[in-house]
């Protein structure tokens, strides 16, 4: 999955929680002492109605907002299953999930960005759903896009059903783009650079044809793999972002911000992207789904026709124009004792209505395929280059090291943005942290391959 | 005989006295300290948090690691840039503010004091929630303030070059009350006849601080400079929650690297030597404290 | 004439000192009870137009931070209560009996006030995951129940406690817990009084080690709930605000009522920040 930026929500989200009694809970402050009191307290916090079991279910940003509303129909049409819902900004999500995995308080069911499955299975926190999956009558495996369907597959068995995609898409202005003299959307990066050009010239010194924030490593990964660079190599074994491939994407990108195409900001120097968006601070911004929603929202309605969604360019043109295969997936957790009310959950928000019902109510794009047939979203233009752009995805390595490797592109990346080392030199350093941080996963590898030989 | 069996049954009242403390302490204190010096020597990661069996010990590579590692680097001289440049201001803000509430004329004495003394009581967290927005560029209290002034808004926590400025300036506010506190108790410490023989001699306010008042407080003046700096090296909160050490990692601290290197990424090993690192600093910092401390104290 | 001159600037320089100390606090509250934008609009305001109580409803209904007010009252009233009879007995102990390795120990001990605590995190971390004690309000609360320092100021404190008094009492026959409890606790009354205060205010405004052990929402404190919460609504400024007052008044309530004994301790040299 990809890093979003936190969406600014003005509503609040509306959890449902049991509570204690509070008066019950006050008399006891008097009649226990501390100690007694912190036994009765923890004790109260579990307590449940007979026969009836609660699942813990994590989300994460506005999916956990959102989620909530949609958890009263499945406990009407589930009598005897409840949800609790507990939502982890997305900035703390990676840890929090990974002291509940330590402290055995994982939750039930969770959101997980499909790039730390790896991460989590290697850990052992996940349950396999292969069995599940076979006796299911409502998750199949061809309903779903087969690139984003991959990212929940290690080692051949699946720890995931895809909840909703992301993938990154171009979204532009088309006026602005047509003033300086490009009717179409190019599809090759020669042309598309040269329409970045037309148009710094025609918009000014302190304008910018893209907006590419510094600090997203989306956007270097992606032409790195457009490029066809595989980022790493060798069975995610070694860094590969100093080979030629990788390089050839990465001088593209630097270029940018180096002829002033891009301006040097990160995704926090822009207080309000919509507000520039609208001003044409820029024409390009490369971007999620959940942006269609926003962008339909927050523009005013005069400009609605003049800014559109594009599938990626690529080096080559349309067919080499890759995009990442995001999104999060719904795991279930090995320490969960609802494993069975667990997976009715997870079949629930994969039906293909509810996963309509999702996308309106947070723009998040469905994973599975029928879902986008006669719905909504097949009557929205905006969303038809994500489904475009879903027929070319491609993951990140799969391997558990990924958040942390991406992090660190980011920082060698703008060591060449900012501090104007050679971009050479700085893959070469990107690639020295990478192999390092990799050389735990080779050893791992290499002891386990020693051990299945005889 | 008798005198004796009272010393007897006094040693075992004493160790029994002493048990919960010693047991807490070593159990949770002492003996996770040596856990880390050990943890330091292994490459100890989520693959080992997973099964134990994936340690491996590596001896000082992850110090060696640190040494071309470029985080760390940036991270040290941060934490440097906020201690070094926060502690002396603290101490000239709190000895200015102590003189003020103890100066002779100052009425409701009680009152300032306590104003003065109540950002150091307040939560961490909830007042560098209060000092991001009071930074906004566009709506904050400062930038205005500033702006009647006619200087350009300052984009206070998403600029490199003022990121930890801005911070320094919260911790000052923060926690100069208390060092005020204890610049009162020096102040009021010192002999009236003092500064009755200097004003004899005809010198004046100015003259009566330089030559009374800061050769009497100047030890103690330096040793709080230091220890203010001891607490200063442990930066944490502040970044967590105002900058998550952006903009370029410009207000990353060391324990801040270390959270993220233990708890984000879990390779607690590289993590346990950051640590370290940290704890050769304050001891360090300790030793200059211990020489400096003064004698009367 | 002169002297008033020299009075007023004094004044002067004091109140807007006080300003300056106390705006911020004064501008979170002005900002919680003001209707949602009206905190970021220019000119700043200081008085909230239509005062509204909206964003303490929402704080305790649907953020839920009622649950975390108790959690952080309970770890904070569990850590002062445990800590102050554990410390007290243990500084006693150093100051007044006699036993052989008292110094060897006493000594060891206070080497590790060099130690940051920091350093004990990971290692602890890992200890109590063991222990199964990561998630639980346990976590929270042991490692602060002893501590190095407080240990060191209770018995600097109780070294004045005269030798006489002890072995009058124990040729009466008084055993050493109630010599402990009748003759020693009494005395040193005054130093508990600002060691419970600065504890409870420690722990209340503690943050890195909760957020490290707490992963689950229900059992979080107040500044780890409030560090969460920022991230899902920065943009809600009155709302946070909202949030931070009433994470900041039950400590500040706790130091005006009791700041005579808080601040007297500080200007005795006892407490460190």
């Amino acid at each position: 999955m990809q890093v979003k930026h936190p969406r600014q929500s003005v509503m609040i989200r509306g959890k449902r929680f049991r509570h204690c009694d509070g008066s019950s809970l006050r008399s006891s402050v008097a009649i226990c002492g501390s100690i007694g009191l912190l036994a009765i307290y923890a004790a109260c916090g579990r307590a449940e109605g007979a026969g009836e079991v609660t699942l813990r279910f994590w989300a994460m940003g506005a999916e956990g907002e959102q989620v909530a509303k949609l958890v009263p129909q499945f406990e009407r049409e589930n009598p005897g299953i409840r949800v609790r819902v507990q939502q982890i900004p997305w900035t703390a999500a990676h840890e929090k999930l990974l002291t509940a995995h330590v402290g055995k308080s994982t939750p039930d069911v969770a959101q997980l960005g499909n790039t730390w499955i790896p991460e989590f299975e290697a850990l052992g926190a996940l349950r396999s759903l292969g069995a599940l999956i076979a006796q299911s009558t409502i998750v199949r495996p061809e309903g779903f896009f087969p690139g984003i369907w991959a990212t929940n597959i290690v080692d051949d068995t699946v720890y995931g059903i895809p909840w909703y995609v992301d993938t990154r898409v171009l979204f532009y202005r088309k006026d602005l783009l047509a003033r300086a003299g490009w009717r179409e959307m190019p599809t090759t990066w020669a042309d598309w650079r040269r329409a970045m050009e037309d148009i710094k010239r025609t918009v000014g010194n302190d304008r910018w044809a893209i907006f590419l924030p510094t600090n997203e490593w989306a956007q270097p990964a992606i032409l790195g793999m457009q490029a066809g660079s595989p980022l790493l190599k060798d069975g995610g074994r070694w860094g590969a972002f100093s080979d030629p491939e990788f390089l050839r994407a990465f001088e593209f990108y630097l270029g940018l911000y180096r002829d002033g195409l891009a301006p040097v900001y990160g995704n926090t120097d822009i207080a309000n992207v919509f507000q520039e968006f609208e001003r044409g601070l820029f024409v390009f911004y490369i971007t999620g789904p959940w942006n269609i929603g926003e962008f339909g929202r927050r523009l005013p309605a005069e400009l609605q026709d003049d800014w559109a969604t594009a599938p990626l360019p690529g080096p080559t043109g349309p067919a080499s124009g890759l995009s990442t295969a995001g999104g999060s997936s719904l795991v279930l957790f090995e320490e969960s004792e609802h494993p069975a009310e667990a997976w009715e959950l997870i079949e629930f928000l994969s039906r293909p209505d509810i996963q309509v019902r999702f996308y309106q109510e947070t723009g998040d794009l469905p994973a599975r395929v029928e879902s986008w047939q006669d719905t909504v979203l097949s009557r929205n233009d905006k969303a038809l280059a994500f489904r475009q752009q879903l027929e070319r995805v491609k993951p990140v390595p799969l391997v558990p090291e990924i958040e942390l490797i991406m992090a660190k592109l980011i920082d060698y990346s703008e060591q060449s943005i900012r501090g104007g080392v050679p971009p050479a030199e700085a893959m070469r350093r990107l690639d020295d942290e990478v192999n390092h941080i990799l050389e735990k996963r080779r050893w791992i590898l290499e002891r386990r391959m020693a051990r299945a030989a005889p | 005989m008798r005198a004796e069996t009272i010393e007897r049954q006094v040693a075992r009242a004493a160790w029994l006295f002493l048990a919960p403390a010693l047991l807490l302490i070593g159990l949770f204190f002492f003996l996770p300290a040596a856990a880390a010096l050990v943890l330091s020597l292994t490459d100890f990661d989520i693959y080992a948090l997973a099964d134990i069996g994936n340690a491996r010990v590596v001896g000082a590579s992850n110090y060696a690691r640190l040494i071309d590692h470029p985080l760390f680097w940036t991270a040290l001289k941060n934490t440097f840039y906020f201690a070094l440049g926060c502690g002396p201001l603290t101490v000239l803000v709190a000895l200015v503010a102590a003189l003020l509430v103890n100066a002779p004329l100052t009425r409701s004495r009680t009152f300032f004091r306590t104003a003065y003394f109540v950002p150091f009581v307040t939560t961490l967290v909830a007042v560098a929630i209060v000092w991001r927005y009071l930074y906004h560029k566009n709506y904050g209290l400062l930038n205005y303030t500033l702006g009647a002034f006619g200087i350009e808004p300052v984009d206070w926590l998403g600029d490199p070059t003022w990121a930890m400025p801005a911070i320094i300036l919260m911790a000052v506010w923060k926690n100069f009350g208390y060092y005020m506190l204890i610049f009162i108790a020096g102040l009021q410490a010192i002999p009236r006849e003092l500064y009755e023989a200097a004003e004899l001699d005809g010198a004046s306010a100015w003259r009566r601080f330089l030559h009374v008042t800061l050769p009497q407080l100047g030890p103690s003046l330096v040793f709080v400079g230091v220890v203010v700096m001891i607490g200063y090296f442990q930066l944490f909160a502040e970044p967590y929650v105002m900058t998550q050490g952006g903009p370029l990692k410009s207000t990353t601290s060391l324990v801040l690297l270390m959270y993220e290197e233990g708890f984000r990424w879990w390779r607690m090993g590289f993590a346990a030597a950051i640590a370290f690192v940290l704890f050769v600093i304050i001891l360090i910092w300790t030793l200059i404290q211990r020489r400096l401390e003064p004698k009367a104290a | 004439m002169r002297r008033a001159w020299q009075s007023v600037l004094l004044h002067v320089a004091l109140v807007a000192g006080a300003v300056v100390a106390l705006l911020p606090i004064v501008w979170m509250i002005a900002a919680s009870f003001m209707p949602t934008g009206e905190a970021t609009t220019l000119p700043p305001k200081f008085i909230p137009s239509n005062p509204t109580l909206e964003h303490y409803r929402a704080v305790f209904t649907r953020l839920d931070m009622g649950r975390y007010l108790l959690n952080s009252t309970l770890v904070a009233l569990l850590v002062t209560g445990t800590s102050l009879v554990i410390n007290a007995m243990a500084g006693y102990a150093f100051a007044k009996l006699r036993f052989r390795g008292r110094d060897v120990t006493f000594r060891v001990l206070t080497a590790g006030l060099m130690l940051p605590v920091q350093v004990v995190m990971l290692p602890l971390f890992l200890f109590f995951k063991q222990l199964g004690l990561i998630n639980t309000y346990w976590g929270v609360i042991i490692p602060s129940m002893a501590s190095i320092f407080a240990i060191f100021l209770i018995r600097q404190y109780a070294t004045a406690i005269p030798d006489d008094l002890l072995d009058a009492a124990r040729i009466d026959g008084a055993s050493e817990a109630r010599i402990f409890r009748a003759v020693v606790l009494p005395v040193i009354i005054p130093i508990l009084a600002t060691l419970a205060i600065w504890t409870f205010l420690t722990t209340w405004n503690d943050f890195m080690w909760p957020l490290i052990v707490l992963s689950d929402e229900r059992r979080y404190t107040l500044p780890v709930a409030l560090a969460n919460l920022l991230g899902e609504h920065v943009q809600d400024v009155e709302l946070m605000m909202a949030g931070s007052v009433l994470t900041i008044m039950p400590v500040l309530a706790v130091f005006l009522f009791l700041q005579r004994y808080y601040i007297r301790g500080i200007m005795a040299g006892s407490v460190k920040g």
